[in-house]
């Protein structure tokens, strides 16, 4: 189709094309995706080659003191004359060596690495009154992932070592002075700054985020559940059954609840973002609008929700709505009602209630960024709408709508992303409830993956599929942000609007 | 289009008794007056309603609160108002404690410290100006000096009033006195100095640069009242009920994680918002992956990294702090949002004057960026006061380490909740009291984040 053809479509074609090329486009994408990490592990290994090429090298033309680093790391620094490199390079060693080959050999990472393909094989048994415990086999993850990443991080090093060695060597060659170790701490303040700044942070979310994530994604592939449980029993690797039996469909695996949840997920999510969008901006153009006084006191009055710790706000209210709650006794006192309405007990009443709800949680935040932008509208484009004779409707479809859509695009996204994984919001109000028999799992109608997730890690401590609903949940993320990328213009070209 | 044709919107009627045209206003302008007053009125009615919506469940819970436990009942009822008001429901919260007393101590010991404090270091700030400024020695054993005779004030205070033991308690004074002696240097340094400009990134510090002295001073005393306040809590802690315990560690985790992860996610933007560096484009590429995972998918894992490290169950706080904080870093967007407004021409001009990237930070950027420190304190400060379910999890059945939010939730979900919906109330409501005042005085800083951030991705 060329551009003039695209141009003579309808309103309503053009809409549909625009969508169907952008979903067209995905596997494009895709497959760029994939074509750049072929790349990419292409020049990694390439980078690799190189780098063996370099050591063999240094190794040849370097002098004695270079050669001696390759045992003993920082050594040449040292007798350089680094002294503060050399000793943070040999230090790193010695701890590594330490961990690594520990004298008590259940404590060391060479243990840990070499059970880590079995997760583990001596149980623990009862010898008479006493257990006598084997191997753990979760302990045994950990630390196993934990050498692997120490075992990295020693290669990288070492590497950096050699190559500190050939660069002093060729500075001291040219003539050139090394710096100091004063000199290197004073870097770390100026040119090196972002390391120290970077250090804590990049070491915090190793740790605490991105091991815990790469244990649980091993996790989805073993058995590790209530009936396996460290330190009485061994849990092992099963490939991929978890996953089968999430999604599978048979009659006591939990593909159909799944199925139910997801899609709960998606509905939820939707109305959570674009609702609270919609009626926050009205409320907005609301507020903003000229001859409205008092502006900053309704705002503020809404503005309450945001500032009250929601553990209070959510749970109060979920109690009002209650079986025994305010509103249900209130509405059969005044004679509206003969029963009470089954907020919660329901799954259509409960669901409708979680949205509403939330609708009262969500609408301040929205006004707040609709006003910003709002204000940011010039105002010569109303002038003129105005001249032209256009109402109020129309105003807000031609500009304000459009406007808000695209400086907004990116926001949306992550709303949506985040209503997905809104915790907080479900499981203070309705803790996931009503349950069924009908759903596995002791999911609810109003269970999110999320909620579910955290049912079966926390209720059930089924951790296998917990883990398994974790790498679900970041599928799900993963694709609708892969189709929003694709879609939304303000998110491609973020520059575009600035 | 058609409408364009009628543009003017005046008739012209020819008045022939008087000899004059005459223009007349046409009714359609009268309506539109009409009509506006007709929506304006109608968007009144919504705010109203939506107001009364708005404020409903927290005036309830107020009501609510002040119900009597002895003579009605502690659960839910169908009736609104208290038939009989008391305090029955905030005096449960208390029982056990000696608060009262405590406080009132604590702030006769605290005030005259302070004050005492202040006055010995304005002494201290005329002697250093009729010093030689060159003495650096000097100066230091000046003020090291003053803040040592201020630190000896407050423990005497501390002994007569309170009734602190210094014997078995010399673990707590060593580390009271640390904390003294470092902070106090900092202040006195920055007072002394007349350079305040580090000092006043502190929300409650409300002296200017241009201010008068005596606000000045003010402030300061203000400061020293806190720290003396937060130190107390160390060498002599009140007797405290389930329910202040519980209102104690969320505050302490509170402020920790304020202070932490505030320089954290301050660092972190500003070092991918300014400097360039290998492996920039890579950290945000993967911290984009990792916010995609849910969060508590982590949770098992975390909390047995914690217990290796002795901090669940009894050591709750400090671990919950180590948890919020070590992944605060990801949370950068909005202040790098922030940082990516700020001209980069400073940086060069201060870089070309022989700055060194870290005063570049501290002395040009830092200043700048008021709004977006007090926000991200904000949002540091109130995120562990919701947060149910890693505390939950790593607090584990340890009652005592619970904090507000699942202690609460405890009462109203878990424990026969007839019994104790209106003691929930009470405890809601001094939660929500501080939190909120707080929000909406700062809620300037909150609204420039939350657009900024929104706008910006």
């Amino acid at each position: 189709m060329t551009d003039l053809d695209y141009l003579k479509l309808s309103k309503p074609a053009k809409m549909a094309h625009d969508l169907g090329s952008g979903i067209a486009a995905i596997p494009g994408r895709i497959v760029k995706g994939f074509k750049g990490l072929g790349l990419w592990f292409a020049k990694v290994f390439r980078g690799l080659g190189a780098s063996i090429a370099d050591l063999v090298t240094t190794f040849k033309d370097g002098d004695w003191k270079t050669r001696l680093s390759y045992l003993v790391m920082g050594f040449g620094s040292c007798a350089r004359g680094q002294w503060g490199r050399g000793i943070l390079f040999f230090l790193f060693q010695t701890v590594f060596n330490l961990y690594m080959f520990f004298p008590n050999a259940s404590l060391s990472g060479c243990y840990y690495l070499g059970k880590l393909s079995t997760l583990g094989t001596v149980e623990t048994y009862k010898e008479g009154r006493r257990t006598v415990y084997g191997d753990n086999s979760f302990f045994i993850l950990l630390y196993g992932v934990l050498t692997l990443f120490f075992i990295l991080a020693f290669i990288y090093t070492w590497r950096l070592n050699v190559k500190q060695n050939k660069i002093s060597e060729q500075i001291l060659k040219s003539g050139h002075k090394l710096k100091t170790t004063k000199e290197d701490l004073s870097s770390l303040m100026d040119e090196q700054f972002h390391k120290t700044l970077l250090a804590l942070p990049v070491l915090g979310v190793t740790v605490f985020t991105i091991l815990p994530i790469i244990f649980m994604i091993l996790v989805a592939f073993t058995n590790f559940d209530a009936t396996h449980q460290p330190p009485s029993k061994l849990f092992t690797w099963v490939g991929w059954d978890n996953f089968r039996q999430l999604l599978s469909t048979d009659t006591a695996a939990y593909g159909g609840t799944f199925k139910q949840v997801l899609l709960w997920t998606l509905i939820w999510a939707f109305f959570a973002t674009f609702l609270n969008y919609f009626l926050g901006m009205l409320v907005a153009i609301m507020i903003n609008k000229k001859g409205i006084k008092l502006k900053k006191v309704w705002r503020t009055i809404l503005v309450m929700t945001i500032a009250i710790p929601q553990f209070v706000s959510l749970l109060y209210v979920s109690k009002m709505f209650a079986q025994d709650g305010l509103i249900n006794t209130y509405f059969m006192k005044w004679g509206w009602i003969k029963s009470p309405i089954p907020f919660w007990t329901q799954a259509g009443w409960a669901r409708f209630t979680v949205i509403l709800i939330n609708v009262w949680i969500g609408i301040p935040y929205l006004m707040l960024i609709a006003t910003g932008i709002l204000m940011n509208i010039p105002a010569d484009l109303y002038e003129s709408a105005r001249i032209d004779g256009a109402n109020a409707f129309q105003m807000y479809k031609k500009i304000t709508l459009p406007y808000m859509l695209f400086v907004t695009g990116p926001y949306l996204l992550t709303s949506f992303t985040g209503n997905i994984n809104n915790f907080n919001v479900i499981f203070l109000l309705s803790q996931g409830k009503p349950q069924s028999l009908e759903l596995a799992g002791n999911a609810g109608y109003t269970d999110l993956l999320i909620t579910w997730l955290y049912k079966m890690t926390v209720n059930d401590t089924n951790y296998k599929l917990a883990a398994v609903m974790g790498i679900l949940v970041f599928v799900v993320l993963a694709v609708i942000n892969l189709v929003a990328y694709n879609l939304i213009p303000s998110v491609k070209n973020e520059e575009d609007f600035q | 289009m058609s409408k364009k044709n009628k543009v003017p919107e005046v008739d012209i009627v020819v008045d022939e008794q008087a000899g004059v045209i005459r223009e007349v206003k046409p009714e359609k302008t009268r309506s539109k007056k009409g009509h506006e007053r007709r929506v304006n009125t109608s968007i009144y009615v919504i705010l109203v309603i939506m107001s009364i919506i708005w404020l409903a469940p927290f005036v309830f819970l107020v009501f609510q609160s002040f119900r009597s436990y002895a003579l009605e009942s502690g659960g839910m009822v169908d009736y609104l108002l208290p038939k009989h008001w008391s305090l029955d429901n905030y005096r449960f919260l208390f029982d056990g404690s000696n608060f009262f007393p405590w406080c009132g101590k604590a702030l006769i010991t605290c005030g005259i410290a302070a004050i005492g404090q202040c006055a010995l270091l304005t002494l201290a700030q005329k002697k250093l100006s009729n010093m030689d400024s060159s003495d650096k020695k000097g100066r230091l054993v000046w003020l090291l000096c003053t803040l040592a005779v201020g630190l000896v004030v407050f423990l005497a205070l501390a002994a007569a009033v309170q009734g602190m033991a210094f014997a078995g308690n010399v673990g707590k004074i060593c580390i009271v006195v640390a904390l003294y002696l470092i902070v106090g240097y900092i202040m006195a340094r920055m007072f002394t100095k007349q350079d305040d400009r580090l000092l006043r990134q502190i929300p409650g510090y409300v002296a200017d640069e241009d201010s008068s002295p005596l606000k000045k001073l003010l402030s300061l005393c203000l400061e020293f009242l806190a720290m003396d306040l937060i130190l107390l809590c160390i060498v002599s802690p009140m007797v405290t009920s389930q329910y202040l315990r519980w209102y104690g560690n969320t505050l302490t985790i509170a402020l920790f994680v304020a202070v932490l992860q505030t320089i954290i996610v301050l660092s972190v933007s500003y070092t991918l918002s300014r400097l360039r560096f290998k492996g920039r484009k890579l950290i945000m590429n993967v911290v984009l992956v990792l916010g995609l995972f849910p969060g508590f998918l982590t949770m098992i894992t975390l909390y047995f990294l914690l217990k290796q490290l002795g901090m669940t169950g009894a050591g709750a706080v400090p671990g919950l702090i180590l948890i919020y904080v070590a992944s605060s870093g990801m949370g950068y967007y909005i202040s790098k949002g922030f940082f990516d407004t700020i001209p980069k021409s400073l940086d060069e001009s201060a870089r070309i004057d022989g700055a060194t990237r870290f005063q570049v930070f501290l002395k040009i950027i830092m200043p700048l960026a008021k709004p977006i420190v007090i926000y991200t304190i904000l949002m540091a400060f109130m995120g562990p006061w919701g947060d149910y379910v890693f505390a939950s999890y790593v607090a584990f059945g340890n009652v005592p380490n619970y904090n507000v939010a699942v202690g609460l939730y405890q009462w109203v979900n878990v424990n026969d909740y007839q019994g104790y919906f209106t003691r929930f109330c009470a405890g809601g409501v001094l939660v929500a009291v501080p939190i909120t005042a707080l929000f909406l005085a700062l809620q300037k800083y909150y609204v420039e984040g939350v657009t900024g951030g929104a706008v910006k991705g």
